[in-house]
């Protein structure tokens, strides 16, 4: 029989399995917390920090997509700090990449009153479009830096290990080894990092083509 | 971002895993594939085939009206025609009759002997089974065959021969209940990905053991171990010497032995003489990887089988599954969770095609022709004269090629296959189209083969039509019709039902087989009117995901694991083996043996992966040269070759590589410049009627003059290869 904890999430008492996330167990009551890097099938690794949430007792926000239950724990999940810190992260995020395609992003954006001019004096990640294959086109200047079309390339789905993340900092980017064309890479062009990326950085070459025809239109 | 006007949910139409696609479409047109990640088979996962080869629909040589040749072709002066100049276009009126026309008289004039075809094992269930209906029940032949004769036709025979049924044994996502696990003769990562998938996570993540057995250095290689890398054609030897040493050290289940299996005394003494020393003389394989290996299989909790075309492309195709069916036998590592003979099917729908009777030995639900009993049964339910149907087994791929010209096969009516490219000997095969009377293609392309057509149907894409597929492990299920074909192609089921009602006219039969269908799912219950295994099956039951056959009845929940209690023989059969060795050994002249095997991103014969942009990621044949070969012959990297066997000669581009090993060269089959199948040989298994295409002998040299250089692509170099 495995160990239930017992916990309090928005002042409902909930009872889940050792081992569950914060995430999993709102989720089990019915409150949805909001998520960007996450995705169910991908290792959980609390990159973009949306899905905050407020533990009493812990000092700083606490990531719902990897923390673990524990007996007693009171969780809050819409309180204005935790509102206040998911709007900051959007409009960073809003102001150093390109989201106009992400539905995700734009979702929460609205959601949370998110302003992409909040911070004017930014310095936005700008990188051309990588065309380098028949199957799919890269737009990193969309990329929100997931993780997760680096996971499924490697143990989370494929063992092919094509891209990783590279450089630091402000610098940090998604590549591939030495900065070779995806040919050139182990590649099997499964697309497994297509399907999984939030933002529209990683598209189907095709349709990617079709939007430019759709643009050439209303042009 | 593009917004899908809806998004239809399909099965893959490549090879057999069968993994769910979700088509987004926009203004009748699909631009991206997506599997949901709740998907049975495949968790969401996908390849390069199933999420980008799609776009064959969208190729500018797609034929979308019916054609016609423009000059009349005559037996033994038939041309290829490549151009379209070549052909007219014509109404679907006058292309059917013609087709109905010319089949009749032939067959009036020449008998049912004069009749074959080829299904396919890319359409779906309903149309193969409408295929070997319309010449069973109307040209009275069973020459009816498709590609599962060129794959695992060695396999099926084997396990027919052991235990009655012949599909895999467990569900590929099993793999994950494994121990340890035996990949042969399957270079899994290229041809089933998403099942190398579950491998890799089963080694990674659970600790499961990989013996892998090939004579290239495959991918899987990384993740074994223990890797015997064997001379091709040497399976019977090496697997019997695990046999051997799981009899000598008693590592076998005797308890399994005595309760669901016989023959085995007859059996033990048939593998006294495949002691590992003598394996490894053969097979070249260090004895003490033999010994481990059948301690690391034997000795395992749970433990399975997985195998693809290295093992019943030979002429002992046959033996050499029935080698690994023995291992399976003797440790009782069958009829459980986890264990099991995995024959890794190639294409969507091998499985369905075969259980759908599209082979010339078997009604549809592998049932004899030869039998009074089964011929009874289809007469009945195709309301045929009793007596009627056709008791004489007919004739094999091969064979039906072979037969071809004055005397034997007069007409051919091939709905998507391409035997140019996928049988052996290939100007050989040319030669016999050239001798053809009349001859119906129905297809989205005129490859190589139907360049020798009369007429040209064109047929609907996947995911242009309704029906079903049977996967490699059994899963019926359904594949919908998510965009408008394009220009007046039509789906197969239709076109056959059509060609069926005018033939049956002509032939003025008195009473009808039924050929009025108005919904694939009518042609699927017909179906199960006459197989049990398929009873059960309703397209309404579909609509929530796929049913394991055997489904005996409409409220059995289906059949993942097979033989848990028994087998459809009842016990297994143990059958003694005997080494022979491939028919064409290397000799002073063809001092190589050429081995022959798929690439991740073509497929089947070619036809449909070289029209998608798949073509533009792997654009042209390369062979695998070991680099001891390659300096002692002078060959480096991209440079052509010619390569010549007893039956053809080609110029192909060379990748010097160690995944194969010196003396052995590897060409994949897939391309019309440098075919492989111009070099292989057409012998086959007396059983199984399989070319051996795993072996052959050939010499290497260069190319002196090169009428290819400049007309083969560039070398480009891929970071996986």
């Amino acid at each position: 029989m495995q160990e239930m904890i017992e916990l309090t999430i928005d002042d409902e008492v909930v009872s889940v399995p050792a081992g569950t996330t914060i995430y999993h167990a709102a989720m089990e009551m019915g409150v949805v917390i909001p998520t960007l890097c996450f995705h169910e099938y991908c290792s959980a690794n609390a990159l973009c920090r949306v899905c905050v949430v407020e533990v009493e007792g812990s000092r700083v926000l606490v990531p719902a997509c990897v923390a673990k239950v524990s007996a007693g724990m009171v969780v809050h999940t819409d309180t204005p700090r935790v509102r206040s810190a998911r709007k900051t992260i959007l409009e960073m995020l809003a102001a150093s990449v390109d989201v106009s395609d992400s539905a995700d992003v734009l979702r929460l954006m609205q959601d949370y009153n998110a302003r992409s001019d909040r911070f004017p004096a930014s310095i936005r990640r700008e990188s051309d479009l990588i065309d380098d294959n028949p199957m799919y086109v890269r737009d990193y200047s969309k990329c929100i830096l997931c993780w997760r079309c680096v996971q499924v390339c490697a143990q989370d789905a494929q063992y092919t290990f094509a891209i990783n993340f590279t450089g630091r900092g402000y610098e940090t980017h998604i590549g591939t080894f030495y900065d070779r064309s995806l040919t050139e890479t182990t590649c099997v062009f499964c697309g497994q990092c297509v399907a999984v990326c939030p933002t529209g950085a990683l598209k189907p070459r095709r349709e990617w083509l079709l939007e430019e025809k759709d643009h050439a239109h209303t042009r | 971002m593009l917004t899908p006007d809806k998004i239809t949910s399909t099965v893959c139409p490549f090879c057999g895993v069968g993994c769910t696609l979700e088509l987004h479409i926009k203004d009748n047109t699909i631009y991206r594939v997506t599997s949901p990640h709740g998907s049975p088979v495949n968790h969401g996962n996908l390849c390069v085939k199933g999420r980008f080869g799609y776009d064959f629909l969208y190729s500018p040589r797609r034929v979308t009206k019916p054609l016609i040749r423009k000059e009349k072709q005559l037996p033994g002066k038939r041309t290829a025609a490549a151009s379209l100049n070549e052909w007219r276009e014509a109404s679907w009126d006058e292309a059917l009759d013609l087709v109905a026309d010319r089949l009749t008289e032939i067959y009036q004039k020449s008998g049912s002997d004069a009749m074959g075809m080829f299904s396919c094992a890319k359409a779906t269930n309903e149309e193969n089974y409408l295929m070997q209906k319309i010449y069973r029940a109307l040209f009275r032949t069973n020459n009816v065959d498709h590609c599962t004769r060129l794959c695992h036709a060695g396999s099926v025979v084997a396990l027919q021969m052991a235990v009655g049924s012949s599909a895999m044994s467990n569900p590929a996502a099993d793999v994950q209940f494994n121990d340890v696990f035996i990949v042969t003769g399957s270079n899994t990562t290229e041809t089933h990905p998403i099942i190398s998938l579950q491998m890799k996570a089963a080694i990674e993540k659970n600790g499961a053991k990989l013996i892998v057995v090939d004579p290239r250095r495959i991918e899987m290689v990384n993740y074994a171990t223990l890797f015997l890398q064997q001379k091709p054609g040497t399976d019977v030897p090496l697997f019997s010497a695990m046999a051997h040493v799981i009899l000598k050290e008693k590592l076998y289940n005797r308890q399994f032995i005595d309760e669901r299996t016989e023959g085995f005394d007859e059996f033990a003494a048939s593998m006294e003489k495949f002691t590992p020393e003598y394996a490894e003389s053969i097979s070249g394989v260090d004895r003490q990887l033999i010994i481990q290996a059948a301690r690391m299989y034997a000795g395992a909790k749970n433990a399975a089988i997985y195998w693809a075309l290295g093992i019943p492309e030979h002429t002992h195709g046959v033996e050499n599954a029935m080698s690994l069916i023995h291992l399976a036998f003797l440790t009782g590592q069958i009829g459980r969770t986890g264990t099991g003979l995995n024959p890794l099917r190639g294409q969507n729908n091998v499985q369905g095609a075969s259980d759908s009777g599209a082979m010339p030995w078997h009604y549809p639900g592998y049932q004899v022709v030869d039998n009074e009993e089964n011929a009874a049964r289809w007469e009945g339910i195709w309301n045929v004269e009793a007596g009627g149907l056709n008791r004489k087994r007919g004739l094999t791929n091969t064979e039906i090629v072979g037969a071809i010209g004055p005397g034997g096969i007069l007409s051919m009516y091939i709905m998507g296959e391409n035997p140019v490219m996928s049988e052996p000997n290939a100007n050989h095969t040319r030669h016999q189209f050239e001798q053809l009377e009349f001859y119906a293609a129905q297809d989205l392309f005129i490859n190589e083969t139907h360049q020798y057509a009369d007429v040209f149907l064109p047929a609907a894409g996947w995911a242009e039509k309704d029906g079903t597929f049977t996967n490699t492990d059994r899963l019926v299920q359904r594949v919908r019709r998510a965009v408008d074909a394009p220009g007046s192609a039509r789906p197969d089921w239709m076109i056959l039902a059509d060609v069926a009602q005018r033939i049956e006219a002509r032939l003025k039969r008195p009473q009808s087989s039924g050929w009025n269908y108005s919904h694939p799912g009518e042609i699927i219950e017909e179906m199960g009117r006459g197989v049990p295994d398929y009873a059960g099956i309703r397209y309404q039951r579909l609509e929530s995901g796929g049913l394991a056959v055997p489904v005996p009845t409409v409220d059995h929940p289906g059949t993942p694991v097979l033989f848990e209690k028994s087998f459809p023989r009842g016990r297994g059969m143990f059958h003694p083996l005997e080494y022979k060795p491939p028919a064409e050994l290397p000799d002073d002249e063809y001092s190589f043996t050429l081995t022959t095997g798929r690439v991740l991103e073509h497929w089947h014969g070619g036809t449909l992966s070289s029209a998608s942009s798949l073509d533009d990621l792997y654009n042209q044949a390369l062979m695998e040269l070991h680099p001891q070969d390659a300096a002692r012959l002078g060959f480096t990297d991209g440079e052509i070759a010619r390569v010549s066997s007893r039956r053809g000669s080609i110029e192909i581009r060379v990748k010097v590589v160690e995944r194969t090993s010196p003396g052995v060269v590897f060409i994949p089959f897939f391309f019309a410049r440098a075919a492989a199948n111009i070099l292989t040989n057409d012998a086959i298994d007396p059983r199984a009627k399989i070319p051996e295409y795993k072996v052959c002998a050939v010499k290497v040299e260069k190319p002196g003059s090169s009428t290819e250089d400049g007309r083969l692509p560039a070398y480009r170099q891929r970071g996986r290869y």
